[in-house]
């Protein structure tokens, strides 16, 4: 990761101030899809059927835990080797979505998750796996951290500075190489959940 | 470059989400069954203490761009009460009570304060004052 946004180059001198582009930060049209979808876990948690929380719980999971994946070790480092004005363009259009896909795909697999765990009987410390459980629930820990903490504000004021008249190219740059340096450590703790959760599911 | 001095709110948040989680990790790993709950209490009053300071220093600050950080904290609000109150409804769905159930909560409104806290500080601090 380290080499790759090093070796990064940032294009001409005229494309270091990209031009203004207008988008919204937040996809207000989304909303809707990400309350049916909210609504629809409440109800699959009030009926608490093993297969609705299943479904919530390994969909969505599944879906995090590539995406993190997919971003980390695939479109981070192609990130990482675009001009600026070429990872601009990109992330005009990528991470509005990201805004609202990611709180939506974590906040269903968590609480899908305990559910079903509860169901099951695992949040239990007699479960013969509760110690991988528990692991579990450190990585998710250091994950949320790491991406609240560094990944999400990078994000979104990269949006912000990029709706300006006049966008920073240089401070686009940083936030950028901070972005796809959390992003290869999420992916690399989304590899342990992948691990901790096929353990799990494998009942051993 | 926007970028200017200010108070170290950003990563005093960081520290307090870390020790909000740290305890959540705590209890999340011993309920239902009965647990002490003196190290998630240490934890939250902790966590709790450095949201008081962030606000204290963030008030201090004159010269911000408090328009923006007051929109990205209003979206990031929605978005993180919502997953905590989520979370809140499974844990007093499985019988979560007393104690353990007032720390969690607790510690689930630390969470979704210090959220939106950092991310409306992490982006007003690279734009204009006054913006």
């Amino acid at each position: 990761m380290t080499d790759v946004v090093h070796d990064a180059p940032l294009g001409p001198p005229g494309l270091a101030a990209p031009p203004r582009r207008e988008f919204q930060i937040v996809p207000v049209a989304g909303l809707p899809i990400v309350g049916v979808i909210l609504v629809a876990l409440v109800v699959a948690i009030a009926v608490n059927k093993l297969w609705a929380l299943e479904f919530f719980h390994v969909a969505f999971g599944g879906l995090w835990t590539g995406v993190d994946l997919f971003l980390g070790f695939i479109v981070g480092p192609i990130m990482g080797r675009m001009t600026i004005a070429a990872r601009v363009e990109f992330s005009t259009r990528l991470m509005p979505k990201m805004v609202l896909l990611m709180p939506t795909l974590v906040t269903v697999t968590l609480v899908a998750g305990w559910q079903l765990a509860s169901q099951l009987g695992y949040t239990s410390t007699d479960y013969i796996n509760h110690d991988w459980l528990v692991a579990s629930y450190i990585v998710v820990g250091v994950m949320a951290v790491v991406a609240l903490g560094v990944l999400e504000p990078a994000n979104i004021a990269v949006l912000y500075e990029l709706r300006k008249p006049a966008p920073d190219g240089e401070l686009i740059a940083r936030l950028m190489k901070r972005f796809i340096y959390t992003a290869g450590i999420t992916g690399t703790m989304q590899v342990a959940t992948l691990v901790i959760m096929t353990k799990i599911g494998s009942g051993g | 470059m926007t970028e200017r001095r200010l108070p170290p709110v950003g990563e005093i948040a960081v520290v307090s989400m870390a020790l909000i989680i740290a305890g959540g990790i705590y209890l999340a790993s011993h309920i239902p069954q009965p647990v002490s709950l003196v190290p998630a209490i240490a934890l939250l009053a902790a966590s709790g203490a450095l949201v008081v300071v962030n606000v204290v220093l963030l008030s201090r600050v004159h010269d911000f761009a408090w328009r923006t950080f007051f929109t990205v904290a209003r979206w990031a609000s929605l978005a993180y009460m919502t997953t905590a109150a989520l979370l809140a409804y499974v844990f007093i769905l499985n019988h979560v009570r007393g104690g353990a159930l007032a720390v969690t909560l607790a510690s689930l409104v630390v969470f979704a304060v210090n959220v939106p806290l950092i991310l409306g500080f992490g982006v007003a601090r690279y734009q204009p004052i006054g913006d």
